[in-house]
């Protein structure tokens, strides 16, 4: 069963991908988009079963592929490592995958590489399902560079846009300094464990923390001595840091919104980017020894949470708006996991993942509806000529915000909960950050929904008419979504993070019970109240005072550009980074490479080389007596030589 | 009949190459002459390999393990010349019975020069083996450059055997002996007298197989003589003078190994580089091939230089492949011909991929095998030569060497560039000589597949090493 899982996207990639090469053919077109969502269909039923038998029995299931890798005492072998994580991030990956799959075959039929699209889609989902079910960090690492990879394919896949071409590099690029710090941590971890599994290298850990092992509890970086655990768990963090969009290393995210809206759903809103929790997650036993790195990951975490809601506020931008908050829930995730609740966290990223997929998905059946506008100033009053989507987007707006019994209202609730009993470091700090950020993100989602549905249309006469709903192929992923954006987080509040989760995670994550009892009645009823005071200020300013938000970025124009500007924080790189090292680079070639090493390398060796050949050619004249004479004169040197040295 | 017995290969050549001669006076079937002489060859090869060890006249010409190796190598290079011979002989302008008789006439002087272990003998062997090349250099008597080739080769020849006689006197003069195993009892540090001998018969050797800088006459006789002289020249006069050099300086003075290594280390040093840098220049395949012959003596020198029997076996080795290499490569350039003209051109095989793209692959495998790129033999004779240089702590030659091999390359890998990259000139419509195909196939199947069993030439090069140590 595991097998089909990990292996039936990768068929299908396989065939897509061969069928890409077919050009112009309905035919082949349809094979590929039907078989593709059909195999991932079947891997997305299958993980659904096996979830399902989670709830009952939270067995591991270890199944070793083969030896990957055995050099001397490196052995790295392809294995399926089924636990409770595991079966959540199957079912999340492929449920959604298999959603995706089906939208894009309404979604993409006017585009010309359907195939091709499907295979890497496909991919992906392979590759995505390899990092999950990885035992060991190198399998980690090549699912982490694979979902990589597939992602710059696909942001970049109208590759005949210099803009998506742009996106795909600077997400490529951005993530590469990511898993550089992966790539040091995995290399740290067999510097002092000496292997890469999971379970030798965390128990080795424990038994570092406890002192009863030899491995040296410092290491030497940079020339600085840090504790060992702290650096692996922080050179870790810097990998999920660029995975997940996590501030500093955030800017691909908005950028990676030039891909195809499926894509944005699948990869930048429900997977690829909670990779990143997936890895702190999985190495918990060896963060919960990390306390000082988990106060860092609650710092990144709310402080992403909070300026990526802020940002989120006024950008006009369909997609962007979604893409902010997903940056932002994955902050709050972060933070969950930095105040030691992995439940909790684990329970957002599921429930995330179908509210933020139906969100995407719902923005895409509107771009669709529009004629490929993005704009949200450009739309208004569209409830009227697309109402299902309308009131699909509703359901992921009200499950974003926390709205009550639906999924996001109690991961988040949880989330928040866990900030407040937390007493390590910072969690104060996540504590109101995270409140603050649910006010914006009431009012963004709900800004978002109010400029586009409501109020008066301000798309001309023409567009109008044209506007459309989606079509059934597309509506239906998104009424399952729908369903699990509103149940999600009900159904299975009590195995994540209730009374039953002992059972449900079994010893996959380190579990912390704090008393929700403790909790005064004003704060657990804040997050509600303060989403519904976003929602009646996104109201009030964008349905009944419509003139407010105007006069209000007049006023405040420093702070508004502030915001627009995304804190500035591309210029800054641009200024920091980009800058210089063009400029490096520009220097390297031109006079180092090109002036230096080549005029006096290759360039100018040839030319001796030449020279000295003509030379030697024409010491060959032809004449006998210059051979002759060459030959005596060789002889001479040869004897003055002995006779000068003497013997 | 016993001390016969260790001539036995060079006393059957001679009686057949007598009757040839006679034969070839009243019969006008070269072919047969030919396969006669083939046949000869094979036996002979036959004969050295069931030989006994031993010594003839008084230790004069010795039958060891060493000369039975170059033998069996000269008579291969023979052979194969034999074999260029007759595929080409018609179009060639050389359609002469005495080609084959010639050659095992020079095989007979070059089979003497294997075995010598007396001055006497060392000379005897040479001039007979030198004066049937001038002959055979100047066999296209209707050829201007063919003609001149063979005039230069004999007045430079001549000068150089009055060098090499001059040193042997000098040798015998200071020692009193012409017995190599004689002369090293009585060799001793310090005789500047025995020194300028040995420099004057290392030059006169180094003319026989062109070091530089006694290698002026190799481009222009190479270029001038038939193809299939040509041929033989890069073959196996070279590995008898080799042979010649490494006995005379290895037994008769080894204790004066230091004084010797200096001139082999020049010889050796100046060989490389030239050759590297005026290949560069040359538009004649054969001129070319000249060149790379110079460069690849060069390399075996270095063996030479270590002195050590490790040494001694990277040149038996490196030899070997030469000759295979050799082998394929005058082939390849037999095969040239269009409408039954030959060219010699590097430019006349521009763009020969499009119409030969088989053969275009062989010649990229021998270039590559010469310019020394693994996974091919080439690679690995240089290998071994580079080794023992290193054992024997000649640094700087290894480093040279390496140096000028980068160099070499270009030339090589220049013919394989223009095969692949230029425009298509005119296609040949050779390449389907029979008898070519008996060398050019298994020359190239032994060069690319040295790399899986090198095991048996090294055990036959350590064995040939082993006569000396």
């Amino acid at each position: 069963m595991y097998h089909a899982i990990v292996f039936l996207p990768l068929l299908g990639f396989f065939i897509a991908g061969l069928l890409s090469f077919v050009k112009n053919n309905p035919a082949s077109d349809k094979v590929a988009q039907i078989l593709t969502a059909t195999l991932v269909s079947v891997a997305a039923l299958y993980s659904i079963y096996a979830f399902t038998i989670n709830i009952v029995d939270a067995k591991v299931v270890h199944i070793k592929l083969f030896d990957w890798i055995a050099v001397g005492s490196l052995v790295v072998s392809w294995a399926i490592y089924v636990d409770p994580v595991t079966r959540i991030m199957l079912v999340v990956i492929t449920s959604v995958s298999a959603l995706v799959h089906i939208y894009s075959i309404g979604y993409m039929s006017h585009d010309s590489s359907k195939p091709r699209f499907m295979a890497y889609l496909s991919l992906f989902t392979f590759t995505m399902l390899a990092l999950v079910t990885a035992d060991n960090f190198l399998q980690l690492f090549f699912g982490w560079e694979g979902v990589g990879l597939a992602s710059y394919l696909l942001i970049g896949f109208w590759y005949k846009k210099p803009t998506a071409n742009a996106a795909s590099i600077k997400a490529f690029v951005v993530n590469r300094i990511g898993d550089f710090g992966l790539a040091l941590g995995i290399f740290a971890i067999f510097y002092l464990f000496g292997s890469l599994d999971y379970q030798v290298v965390f128990s080795k850990a424990e038994a570092l923390a406890a002192g009863t092992s030899n491995i040296s509890d410092t290491i030497n970086f940079f020339g600085y001595q840090f504790g060992s655990i702290n650096l692996i768990c922080f050179l870790l963090f810097i990998g999920a840091m660029g995975k997940s969009a996590q501030i500093f290393l955030h800017t691909w995210l908005p950028d990676a919104m030039e891909g195809p809206t499926p894509v944005s759903a699948l990869i930048h809103a429900a997977t690829m980017v909670t990779a990143g929790v997936f890895l702190v997650v999985r190495c918990s036993p060896m963060y919960d020894l990390a306390p000082d790195v988990l106060s860092f990951i609650t710092l990144i975490g709310a402080s992403t949470a909070i300026f990526a809601a802020s940002v989120g506020l006024v950008q006009n931008d369909i997609k962007r708006v979604i893409a902010y908050s997903t940056c932002s829930q994955l902050g709050y995730m972060f933070f969950a996991v930095g105040v030691g609740a992995y439940g909790a966290a684990m329970f957002h990223l599921f429930t995330h993942a179908f509210f933020k997929a139906l969100l995407f998905l719902g923005a895409g059946s509107v771009i669709h509806a529009v004629n490929d506008e993005q704009d949200i100033r450009k739309m208004g009053g569209l409830s009227t000529y697309i109402p299902l989507t309308h009131i699909l987007m509703i359901i992921g707006t009200i499950s974003l915000m926390g709205f009550p019994f639906t999924a996001g209202y109690y991961s988040k609730d949880a989330i928040i909960e866990s900030a407040y009993l937390a007493s390590s470091g910072f969690s104060s700090y996540a504590f109101i950050v995270g409140l603050l950020g649910v006010v914006m993100t009431s009012f963004y989602s709900w800004r978002l929904m109010f400029l586009t549905f409501n109020g008066k249309s301000r798309i001309d006469e023409d567009n109008l008419s044209k506007v459309h709903e989606s079509p059934a192929i597309m509506l239906v992923p998104l009424i399952v979504l729908a369903i699990g954006a509103l149940f999600s987080g009900y159904l299975f509040k009590n195995y994540f993070i209730g009374s039953s989760s002992e059972l449900f995670w079994g010893h996959s994550i380190a579990l912390h019970h704090a008393d929700h009892h403790d909790i005064p009645f004003l704060i657990y009823y804040a997050p509600m109240l303060l989403g519904f005071i976003g929602f009646f200020l996104a109201w009030y300013m964008y349905l009944k005072n419509k003139q407010l938000p105007h006069d209000l970025a007049k006023l405040n124009g420093p702070l508004y550009n502030f915001l627009l500007n995304k804190w500035y924080f591309d210029e800054i790189y641009n200024f920091i980074f980009v800058k210089p090292a063009r400029a490096t680079g520009l220097f390297l070639w031109k006079q180092i490479d090109g002036y230096i090493i080549d005029g006096f390398g290759p360039d100018g060796i040839s030319k001796l080389v030449l020279n000295l050949s003509l030379r030697a050619k024409k010491i060959q004249s032809g004449y006998i007596y210059h051979y002759a004479f060459a030959i005596l004169i060789g002889v001479s040197i040869f004897i003055t030589y002995f006779i000068y040295k003497g013997i | 009949m016993n001390i016969f017995l260790p001539i036995l290969p060079e006393i059957s050549i001679f009686i057949s190459a007598i009757f040839l001669l006679l034969l070839g006076l009243f019969i006008k079937n070269i072919k047969l002459i030919i396969n006669l002489a083939v046949v000869t060859l094979i036996l002979a090869i036959v004969f050295v390999i069931y030989q006994p060890i031993g010594t003839a006249f008084n230790n004069s010409l010795v039958n060891d393990e060493f000369s039975k190796v170059i033998k069996i190598l000269i008579l291969l290079g023979s052979l194969a010349s034999i074999i260029m011979y007759h595929s080409s002989r018609k179009d060639l302008n050389i359609d002469l019975y005495e080609f084959p008789i010639l050659i095992l006439l020079a095989t007979i002087g070059m089979l003497v020069m294997a075995s010598a272990n007396d001055l006497i003998a060392i000379f005897i062997g040479l001039e007979l083996q030198s004066l049937t090349l001038y002959v055979l250099a100047s066999l296209n008597r209707n050829h201007l450059a063919s003609s001149e080739a063979g005039l230069k080769y004999f007045l430079l020849g001549a000068l150089s055997s009055g060098l090499l006689l001059f040193g042997l006197s000098y040798i015998y003069g200071f020692t009193g002996n012409t017995n190599l195993n004689l002369i090293s009892t009585t060799v001793a540090p310090g005789n500047i007298g025995l020194i300028i001998g040995i420099v004057f018969v290392t030059s006169g050797l180094a003319f026989k197989v062109s070091a530089v800088p006694f290698h002026m006459w190799t481009p222009d006789v190479y270029e001038g003589a038939p193809t299939p002289v040509t041929a033989f020249f890069a073959m196996a006069p070279k590995v008898a003078a080799i042979a010649v050099a490494v006995r005379f300086l290895i037994v008769g003075f080894s204790d004066v190994a230091f004084e010797w290594q200096q001139i082999i280390i020049f010889l050796s040093i100046a060989s490389m580089v030239f050759a590297a840098f005026a290949a560069i220049a040359q538009t004649n395949i054969k001129r070319l091939m000249a060149y790379s012959s110079i460069g690849h003596v060069g390399y075996a020198l270095i063996g030479l230089a270590c002195g050590t029997e490790q040494g001694i076996s990277s040149i038996v080795i490196y030899l070997s492949i030469y000759l295979v290499m050799n082998i394929g490569v005058f082939s390849f350039i037999l095969s040239m011909k269009y409408k039954g003209e030959h060219y010699e051109n590097i430019s006349d095989l521009s763009g020969l991929y499009k119409n030969h793209p088989y053969y275009s692959v062989i010649i990229t495998v021998f270039m590559f095998s010469l310019a020394g790129i693994p996974p091919l033999a080439g690679f690995f004779g240089k290998f071994y030569i580079f080794i023992a240089a290193i054992e024997s702590n000649l640094m700087l030659l290894a480093i040279i060497g390496i140096l000028a091999s980068v160099v070499g390359a270009f030339y090589y890998l220049r013919i394989i560039k223009v095969i692949y990259f230029d425009e298509e000139k005119h296609s040949f419509d050779g390449f389907n000589h029979k008898s070519l195909h008996l060398l050019i196939h298994p020359s190239a199947f032994l060069i690319i597949l040295f790399c899986l069993y090198p095991l048996p030439l090294i055990n036959i090069a350590n064995y040939a090493a082993n006569a000396f140590y």
